[in-house]
């Protein structure tokens, strides 16, 4: 692929970006322009056992804006989830993933909704970029109807199965195997599509991740097992769980890929080049180096075990969004005030959800028996008093 | 060294609080003054103590040391042990409960941390064939003096896979102790026991009682006090019928006996304190006294502590029962998340209510199917 270096951001402007300066008459076609324009990562890759991908990633303005617009939504969502945390509209486990999305935007993007993902717990945002909708979030995190588990979930347990996205799981490293199984069975199908299992540094030293990623290799699964490298497992630091906190070279005999979790574009080069190993040359790993600004979850004040000032520096160092933004404004591909339009309709989106989500209906009682089994051959099925609360499993 | 201390509640009267006699003779004049602790402050004064007493006893567990605990029952222990008896773990129970299970085959006295029982499946090999069976299966020669700790059951809105009660699972294995206090008399005597005894033990607490306060007397409070193991106590006296429950059940069972008194009704409350073993000659001399049964639990009803406590009764008791028995268990579906939802999956009074009016036949027996 051609690669050109950025000598000077102007020099990428094309015939159809030059800028209309009276441009309030004219409405610049940035969201539908797919000009190609190749983009350096932050951070060369580090490679284990295998051959990095080029730091140039190709991209379009059009994905860049949608970059921007779905982290910031994504952003927008998760903090509005904490306020609905606080004033107790969200019960039991909430666990927040700002500043982590461009995890999950750069995947999206190198990948299709035929692959497959499978995450742990802090999965709204995970949710959202697989297709889910902010009301199906906001609805499941108040336990109702609408919400994309119908309220029995809850904010570790979304799925969308229709594209691809597998949940949602509450007890650390179970999702890595079960994610190796997704792909056992891809390969099986002979769909030449592949999985993205997605867990944390705390998760990384869970046997049952060596114990399912020697089986992909052994069978060649096409499996890639995703680190996502915020490290902290809850309270602990990485040095202080692993005597290797080099997660992409765990794999030993698996080759991995140390990536900028912050950057969306290295973040997407790395899952395409992921993807093409896998469905070749079976599993890899992928540590993604990215941060949490919240702390674990919403009952760890994530300072007792950080200082303010660093969670600020990666703020104002690394921020996704920001990253974003700049790159946008450097290539002139928006200006700064249309930047701050989309965060406005953006935040307005969000609201609205929350509203909607508001007036959804807590799920039937009924709700209680259904959904057990696929199949309850008639079953009796009780309450907590069982001669005065019963059903039949259908 | 210290030895267990018996137990000797009071007659009559039905007192909360039992009367301890000290092993070590004892001039100290304690004040009647009653103060109140939170079952945390129970927990972590029982740990600290212990500790203190053996150097052989040693915590691990996720979040222990460094964090204060995830609930904060190992606040100050790490400043007060180092680094050497607090051991702040990887997110790996089969690791580290292995390790913990090694280290008392070994001869030291560890204690593991569960963050949520629900995590200790991970582990749950461990538990039993590496520690439950290891005295039998080497005829006495490889004791396991080890205590495996955390929160069980459910707690508010944590959906799922965390919800989950493993009483009747652990109180099923042979070579296994189970406990499961409601009190921070409970918490503080219980562990204080669990620790000191030469078996493993699976002790169960619970999360939503870990901020409640309790009364506890100064025998409590003093590092000598112990409560035993397998027998259970009677909460409140009564002679219409029998109410047995555990954990934060006992609360429940409680407030509904104090709404059966003022329908006419007097209920007998037993915490079991034990799973396993399980005190079943309080419950059947209770339940030859009221002649009627009424058992109540957090966990699923299938193959339950209430199905156990159930058949013991009707094999030991059956010509005292004047009416069947009675079993309030959670709901027999995963847990959902959703608030209606949950109160529907989990035991209120007004079950337990219900199903004592029942049990005295004060009601309009079997609804239709729902």
């Amino acid at each position: 692929m051609a690669l050109s270096k950025l000598s000077s951001p102007s020099s990428l402007s094309t015939n159809i970006l030059k800028p209309l300066t009276n441009s309030f008459l004219l409405h610049r076609p940035i969201s539908t322009d797919t000009t190609p324009l190749t983009i350096e990562t932050s951070v060369p890759f580090t490679s284990h056992q295998c051959e990095a991908p080029s730091r140039s990633v190709e991209t379009t303005p059009k994905e860049l804006l949608s970059f921007f617009r779905q982290m910031a939504t994504m952003r927008r969502m998760e903090i509005a989830a904490d306020s609905l945390y606080k004033a107790k509209l969200v019960r039991g486990f909430c666990h927040l993933y700002d500043g982590q999305e461009a995890v999950a935007i750069g995947m999206e993007a190198g990948i299709t909704k035929k692959d497959s993902i499978i995450t742990a717990y802090r999965d709204h945002c995970t949710f959202l970029g697989r297709g889910g909708t902010l009301l199906e979030v906001f609805s499941e995190l108040m336990g109702r109807k609408d919400g994309c588990s119908h309220g029995k979930g809850g904010s570790m347990h979304f799925y969308k199965k229709d594209s691809g996205f597998y949940g949602g799981h509450g007890i650390v490293g179970a999702q890595i195997p079960l994610g190796c199984g997704l792909a056992f069975a891809q390969k099986y199908s002979k769909d030449e599509t592949v999985t993205f299992a997605l867990y944390g540094d705390g998760a990384a030293n869970q046997g049952q991740l060596f114990e399912a990623l020697n089986i992909a290799a052994l069978w060649d699964l096409p499996a890639i097992l995703v680190c996502e490298n915020n490290h902290y497992g809850m309270g602990t630091a990485e040095w202080r769980a692993a005597k290797s906190p080099s997660y992409y070279k765990r794999g030993d005999y698996v080759p991995g890929l140390k990536v900028d979790g912050m950057d969306a574009l290295a973040v997407k080069q790395a899952c395409k080049f992921a993807k093409e190993h896998a469905l070749k040359n079976g599993p890899m790993i992928l540590e993604m180096d990215t941060y949490r600004y919240h702390g674990h979850s919403m009952s760890d004040p994530g300072s007792t075990y950080r200082t303010r000032d660093e969670i600020s520096g990666v703020r104002q160092e690394r921020d996704p969004i920001e990253r974003i933004r700049k790159l946008i404004l450097a290539h002139d591909l928006a200006t700064e005030k249309e930047l701050k339009d989309i965060e406005k309709e953006v935040r307005k989106e969000v609201d609205d959800a929350i509203a909607k989500a508001k007036e959804s209906p807590m799920p039937e009682p009924s709700e209680l028996f259904t959904n057990v089994y696929v199949k309850g051959y008639g079953v009796e099925v009780f309450g907590a008093d069982r001669k005065e609360v019963r059903g039949v499993l259908p | 060294m210290w030895g267990i201390i018996r137990q000797k509640v009071a007659a009559g009267g039905g007192s909360p609080v039992a009367r301890i006699r000290p092993v070590v003779s004892n001039l100290r004049n304690y004040s009647s003054a009653v103060k109140q602790m939170m079952v945390r402050e129970a927990l972590n004064s029982a740990l600290d103590e212990e500790m203190s007493a053996d150097p052989k006893v040693f915590l691990m567990g996720e979040e222990v040391g460094e964090y204060q605990g995830a609930y904060k029952i190992s606040k100050g222990l790490l400043e007060k042990y180092g680094p050497e008896r607090v051991l702040d773990t990887p997110i790996t129970e089969a690791g580290f409960t292995g390790i913990g299970v090694g280290a008392a085959y070994y001869g030291l006295k560890p204690v593991v941390e569960f963050m949520t029982f629900n995590f200790s499946m991970q582990a749950i090999d461990h538990i039993i064939n590496s520690a439950a069976k290891s005295n039998y299966m080497s005829s006495g020669q490889i004791s396991v003096p080890i205590v495996f700790r955390g929160p069980n059951g459910a707690a508010a809105g944590v959906g799922a896979q965390h919800s989950h009660c493993y009483a009747a699972w652990y109180a099923s294995v042979p070579g296994l102790k189970v406990l499961s206090p409601y009190s921070s008399e409970d918490a503080r005597g219980l562990l204080k026991a669990a620790i000191r005894d030469p078996d493993p033990v699976v002790f169960l607490e619970n999360e939503l009682l870990y901020g409640e306060s309790f009364p506890v007397s100064a025998e409590v409070l003093d590092s000598s006090f112990c409560l035993p193991i397998g027998k259970a106590k009677i909460e409140r006296e009564g002679k219409d019928v029998t109410i047995t429950a555990f954990s934060k059940i006992v609360g429940l069972s409680l407030k509904a006996a104090e709404i059966l008194a003022k329908e006419g009704i007097s209920a007998e409350v037993i915490n079991l304190r034990s799973i396993r073993p399980l005190d079943r000659s309080t419950i059947n001399a209770s339940v030859r006294k009221t002649n009627r049964l009424v058992t109540v639990e957090e966990g699923f009803p299938q193959h339950g502590v209430g199905a156990e406590i159930c058949a013991s009764v009707i094999e030991e008791s059956f010509g005292y029962l004047d009416a069947p028995v009675e079993r309030i268990a959670g709901a027999d579906v995963p847990m959902p998340y959703a608030a209606n939802l949950e109160r529907m999956a989990v035991p209120q009074v007004e079950d337990i209510v219900r199903a004592a009016k029942r049990a005295c036949y004060r009601s309009v027996p079997m609804a239709a199917a729902a």
